[in-house]
């Protein structure tokens, strides 16, 4: 063993009281008021009985639409936890001027940049969008669920593992101090020996096995299990854009979570892949992290792309402009985002030919993601646009990610790069595409399937507030960024020397308080539309005139999705079917074949998320016992022969004719 | 699918009969996708040892730790290993249950052999003080070969499962596909090995 | 709501008027050329990106719903010498871009010798660029002038119009060396050496940091550039002449601790050597040189015998902690010469007892014959720039 400052006891590892932050007062309190509310919270499942109801109905549920649902409050949760970490950051930089040192020590700041950049990618953004596609694609493709749904249950409770991982991090040890993506050496056991970078590795990497096999599975689903008719070039662009995403999910995925472990070996064992020393080589994990990471970039912004297709083509009455060079752009990104990793370093000091053909590769892309623009644009284009929630996003989304995807060609450029890598100008630009692109397209596909989801519709006049909020927001607290980055200011900077950048600071901390009341409204908006959901009900199953086949269903679907399974004969098959007197046929049900619930992915993800605990802190018994563990229950359940049953006839024709009657009533 | 459609009437928007997707029917295609993931975890390690293959920090080279004839007869445990699971395969397409057994039984004693050699040769690399972080070779080299050998151990935990899930259910078509997939494992573990021994071991003695 | 936003603008515009965009102003010729290229680059992206915007909103108010005027054309969906024109348009503009993109990445590659002084104005044949070499330290910028046998610490300088060559590297963690008013920024990185040429038109100071997020101490990690006339620039060397402290490579062990925001430190001598060991990773006493364990690697290795060519890591060095179930830091130890190493494997016995002691003298790095290879080159031809494989 080495010589290892930290005592380490063989019941605890080296995990001590002194990891408790308890003399920090802002930890102390956040944790005052996350304890207080999850007791709260349980407190209330207790007594109104919840328990039963929810791991029976939810959390050992393989509905893909359960899981859905699940993932996107996870990131709506999460999503609070990494704004609350940009606002403080915010603060910091409005303050630490002219000798003060802001109220932040390097300590803290440093975690936090950190954690807001981990957070809002991998459990934010992330759960998101699988959120959406779990959700929805199933739906699009006239399936009655995903091709693995234990797999799915699993991958879910992976990604959510590694959210609690992430979590904990905050009231037990510390989190990285390295910047999201953890270069070595400065993320390697020499320069960083605490917990931190530890508690970054095991997040990922149990979340990383989460996103792949949900990757894994969505491919096999929109590959699988289409409705009878749906050819490949005539599924719904949000489909085609979630198949791409999901291929990039499985072609990147796996780097990730080798470099994290070459890096976890250095860390633990000792080994020399990234050490200044004995040979080891620190660039090569630049390159491989950015491997993964251009990828992961089109991984979210893709089905955001998707989103914008499909809410454009449904609130303009018009039929997808272009929809095969829609496909095939998708296409040419999916592939090119692998040919474009090494613009993230041009300032490494590779030759001028290596920058300028990786410069003009990521430029190539511009072109279909151009084209794209154009074909959004001929959508609306002589067609009759109903400016609801969806729309009004997708609209914000086409005027600032232009601008977002200028500053990115820009940056594209070698040369401009040099002067403009790692400036406040980047940072800047990258929340522009991904405020503007990812997370614009994500509200717009939350208010636009949240009806189809729950029945009712998200209330519009908190939804607007939400919307001009975040839209106001996000120019305040990112326009003042490209600014300071052309005067040449540097990004994770904690104190600032020249008086005169404050003002712009001050002016993106305001941006940041509008982004603010943009979430509360969110979070009103939701509230209220629950609470006035008998005013929003939407009885037909297809508030928006939909054009796809998840708006033929009934709002919130059956649990399986399609009494019948649906023929395909057009690309926009619920537009076909309406068009041409489409009858829903209100007999001769039949028994349903589907997946029965389990809880083995609940077990599984929580034996990796205690191992995950247990390798941070050097707990090296438990560590062992969760692994043995894992092995254990993988093997049990790999006996467990009965998967699956049958929905009764009886109970389809009841939801059914519940449905014909609510439909009636309606007429 | 497309020639189902074809013969559809452009009026029916539905089928009468629940549509069956068949029991596991994606499970080939969705093993062949992580598979193909599992390959980029190896193509990395495969370029990392590409990249520090040559970085001895001023200690041993593959041509002074490598032993051929170990390594030869290494791989053509695992070599044997395939083939016997190949003779596994035929067994259960002709649905002969003992054989089946007893052919995978086999497979596992190759593998068994394959992974007690590859753990010979690390104890004797660690033993004369080549450990991995001696040098970034000797890192990644670990690391590949390694990595190779963790798959193979989990193999043959699940060739040991499945050979006493067919024990009790027999050859059922639950238990043909699982069969199916770890056979596909078990080749692809053989392929990447190919791999290993050409670049690490053969050109490793080359260099 | 639209109305409001651009009423809140125009405070905004003039407050852009008051700040110093160093970036869109500089006073360097390398960094002129950059901005010039950023606002080629913007002008012919507009060419696109305004046309967009203007139609968006165009089109977003003419087929608003109650605009029963406007053509409703639900099938309308393809058309394929539109399509065309979407494709083309970005293409052509791309393919201009990247016409630019490659006769600028290699007109101001930083490795490329400064050609120019500035626009207009070539370079005079007599003038030899200024060597600077640059280190990186936690936290604070190390700049060794082998020319005039002086160092200093957070403070740089060069005369007006003379080019200046950097050789660059770090001594723990990745940094970048940005003098946004001279030039665009390169990595700095522990073990490998990046270059930057540049020249600085303007006398004046200027502000120089890192803009690699390195650790704790990374915000202070700021120098002064001060860009002097020729009388100038002699009398701030003479100044630095005058400081009787000398770098050597005690001194630079101690400078080289974690400390944040150093004042401007100079030294009016320093050992000749020093960079090349900086860069080599083999200041400290006892360590083999990068360049020499890479020479002996590109021979072959030691084989066997060098396997226990390992000592533990003396206390002083960067390395703090090693792995939970590694054998602890340590270094292979310099074979240049037997004493040195004997000595520092005494020494190091004696620090420490946990890490595998060598056993017989052999196999021991202290007692292997040197093998033959021809003797060392220069350091920086072995790290030629850093461009190892993994770069491209």
């Amino acid at each position: 063993m080495s010589d290892h400052p930290a005592t380490q006891s063989l019941l605890f590892g080296r995990l001590t009281l002194d990891a408790l932050p308890l003399h920090e007062p802002i930890l102390v309190a956040t944790f005052a008021v996350v304890a207080l509310g999850g007791i709260a919270l349980l407190a209330l499942l207790t007594r109104y009985r919840l328990w039963g109801y929810l791991w029976t109905e939810w959390f050992t549920s393989v509905d893909h639409k359960r899981i859905g649902i699940m993932y996107m409050v996870l990131g709506l949760v999460m999503l609070l936890r990494g704004f609350a970490d940009a606002i403080m950051m915010r603060l910091q930089q409005a303050m630490a001027f002219g000798g003060s040192e802001g109220y932040l020590n390097a300590h803290h700041y440093d975690q936090i940049f950190t954690a807001h950049g981990v957070i809002m990618i991998f459990f934010v953004a992330m759960p998101l969008v699988t959120g959406l596609m779990n959700y929805v694609v199933p739906l699009q493709i006239g399936a009655r669920d995903v091709s693995f749904p234990f797999l799915n249950n699993f991958s879910f409770w992976m990604t959510a593992g590694g959210a609690a991982v992430v979590m904990m991090s905050l009231f037990v040890g510390e989190f990285a101090r390295t910047g999201w993506l953890a270069y070595p050496p400065l993320s390697g056991i020499a320069y960083s020996p605490d917990p931190g970078v530890d508690y970054y590795i095991w997040a990922l990497q149990v979340a990383g096995v989460g996103t792949l096999l949900s990757g894994v599975n969505l491919v096999c689903t929109i590959v699988k299990m289409r409705a009878p008719g749906m050819a490949m070039m005539k599924m719904p662009i949000f489909t085609w854009t979630a198949l791409c995403t999901n291929v990039l999910i499985v072609a990147a995925f796996p780097v990730l979570t080798a470099v994290l472990a070459l890096l976890s070996l250095d860390r633990y064992l000792g080994t020399n892949f990234f050490t200044n020393d004995f040979g080891g080589n620190p660039m090569m994990y630049v390159n491989l992290i950015w491997i993964w990471g251009h990828p992961e970039v089109y991984i979210l912004i893709l089905p955001a792309f998707g989103i914008f297709s499909e809410v454009a083509s449904t609130f303009s009455g018009k039929r997808l402009f272009g929809y095969s060079s829609m496909v095939y752009a998708t296409v040419v990104i999916t592939i090119l985002s692998y040919l474009v990793w090494l613009h993230h370093f041009f300032t490494m000091g590779s030759g001028a030919s290596v920058n300028s053909f990786f410069g003009i590769t990521t430029m190539i892309i511009s072109i279909p993601t151009g084209a794209k623009i154009f074909n959004w644009l001929f959508t609306m284009y002589r067609g009759r646009i109903r400016f609801e929630l969806p729309m009004m996003w997708t609209v914000a989304f086409m005027l600032i990610f232009v601008i977002g995807g200028m500053t990115g060609v820009l940056l594209a450029v070698p040369p401009a790069d040099f002067v403009l890598h790692n400036s406040l100008f980047l940072v800047a630009h990258f929340h522009n595409v991904i405020i503007g692109g990812v997370l614009f397209g994500l509200f717009a596909g939350l208010n636009y399937w949240f009806p189809k989801a729950f029945g009712f519709r998200l209330d519009p006049f908190w939804g607007k507030m939400s919307f001009w909020f975040w839209v106001l927001g996000f120019f305040f607290a990112f326009m003042p960024l490209y600014v300071l980055g052309l005067m040449g200011v540097t990004r994770r900077l904690r104190v600032f020397d020249d008086p005169s950048l404050q003002i712009w600071f001050v002016i993106a901390g305001f941006g940041a308080v509008l982004i603010l009341l943009g979430i509360v409204a969110m979070l009103v908006q939701i509230f209220v539309s629950i609470r006035r959901r008998e005013a929003l009900r939407d009885p037909t199953g297809d508030p928006w005139d939909g054009r796809t086949l998840e708006w033929a269903t009934a709002s919130p679907p059956p649990a399986y999705n399609f009494a019948f399974t649906p023929v395909v004969h057009d690309g926009d098959a619920w537009w076909d079917m309406k068009r041409r007197g489409y009858q829903r046929p209100t007999e001769g049900f039949r028994p349903i074949h589907m997946p029965r619930n389990t809880g083995a992915g609940v077990v599984l993800a929580g034996l990796s998320t205690v191992l995950a605990v247990a390798l941070v802190w050097y707990i090296w018994w438990l560590a062992a016992l969760c692994f043995a563990g894992l092995i254990a229950t993988a093997i049990i359940h790999s006996f467990n022969y009965h998967r699956d049953f049958h929905i009764p006839v009886d109970e389809v024709v009841a939801a059914e004719d519940a449905r014909t009657r609510l439909l009636a009533a309606r007429s | 699918m497309d020639t189902t459609v074809a013969t559809i009437d452009r009026t029916v928007f539905h089928l009468e009969e629940e549509h069956g997707h068949a029991e596991g029917g994606s499970t080939m295609l969705g093993f062949w996708i992580y598979l193909m993931s599992d390959c980029l975890i190896f193509a990395v390690l495969f370029a990392t040892y590409g990249v520090l293959g040559g970085n001895y920090a001023a200690g041993p080279a593959p041509k002074d730790l490598f032993e051929l004839p170990l390594v030869a007869l290494n791989t053509a445990m695992l070599l044997f290993s395939s083939i016997t699971y190949g003779f596994a395969m035929l067994a259960m397409q002709e649905g002969r249950r003992a054989a089946t057994q007893a052919w995978l039984a086999v497979t596992g004693l190759f593998g068994l052999a394959f992974l007690g050699i590859e753990l010979y040769e690390f104890a004797h690399l660690i033993h004369i003080g080549a450990t991995p972080q001696r040098s970034a070779f000797l890192s990644s080299f670990f690391t590949l070969v390694g990595t190779h050998g963790l798959h193979v151990t989990f193999g043959i935990v699940w060739l040991v499962t499945l050979m006493v899930q067919v024990a009790r259910h027999g050859l059922i078509p639950a238990n043909r596909r699982r069969l199916m997939c770890l056979s596909m494992f078990w080749h692809f573990l053989d392929v990447i090995w190919i791999g290993v021994f050409t670049f690490v071991y053969l050109m490793g003695m080359l260099r | 709501m639209r109305r409001l936003r651009t009423l809140a603008l125009l405070p905004l515009l003039a407050l852009l008027g008051a700040c110093n965009f160093v970036v869109m102003a500089p006073s360097g010729d390398v960094a002129a050329q950059q901005r010039d290229l950023i606002i080629v680059s913007t002008v012919l992206m507009l060419l696109i990106i305004i046309p967009v915007m203007v139609l968006t909103v165009f089109f977003a108010w003419r087929y608003r719903q109650s605009n029963k005027a406007a053509r409703y054309d639900p099938d309308w969906h393809h058309s394929t010498q539109l399509e065309l024109v979407i494709w083309a348009a970005p293409l052509l503009i791309i393919i201009a871009l990247g016409a630019i993109t490659w006769t600028g990445t290699h007109l101001l590659d930083p490795y490329r010798p400064i050609g120019r002084v500035a626009a207009g104005r070539p370079l005079p044949e007599e003038v030899r660029p200024l060597d600077v070499n640059v280190v990186a330290l936690d936290w604070k910028w190390l700049f060794i002038y082998p020319e005039y046998g002086i160092a200093t610490v957070n403070e740089l300088a060069a005369p007006v119009d003379r080019p200046i060559h950097f050789r660059i590297t770090s001594s723990a963690v990745m940094n970048s060396f940005y003098i946004p008013a001279l030039a665009g920024q390169i990595y700095a990185m522990p073990g490998m050496e990046t270059r930057l040429n540049a020249v600085i038109n303007h006398a004046g100071d200027y502000e120089g940091f890192s803009a690699n997020y390195s650790g704790a101490g990374f915000s202070g990690m700021r120098f002064t550039f001060r860009g002097l006339n020729a009388a100038g620039f002699e009398a701030w060397v003479d100044r630095a002449r005058a400081t009787d402290a000398m770098l050597d490579r005690p001194a630079y062990l101690a400078l080289a601790r974690p400390s944040q925001n150093e004042p401007a430190r100079r030294w009016g001598r320093i050992d000749p050597d020093l960079y090349g060991a900086i860069l080599n990773m083999c200041a400290e006493p006892g360590r083999m040189c990068m360049n020499e364990m890479m020479a002996i690697d590109a021979r072959g290795g030691l084989g066997r015998a060098g396997i226990h060519a390992v000592l533990p890591a003396l206390d002083a060095a960067g390395a703090r902690v090693g792995a939970v179930f590694g054998p602890g830091p340590g270094f292979v130890p310099s074979i240049c010469s037997v004493e040195e190493a004997a000595a520092a494997a005494i020494a190091a016995r004696s620090r420490t007892s946990l890490a595998p002691a060598p056993t017989t003298a052999p196999v021991r790095g202290a007692g292997l014959p040197r093998p033959s290879f021809t003797p060392a080159a220069p350091a920086t031809t072995w790290l030629g720039g850093s461009r190892r494989p993994s770069d491209s």
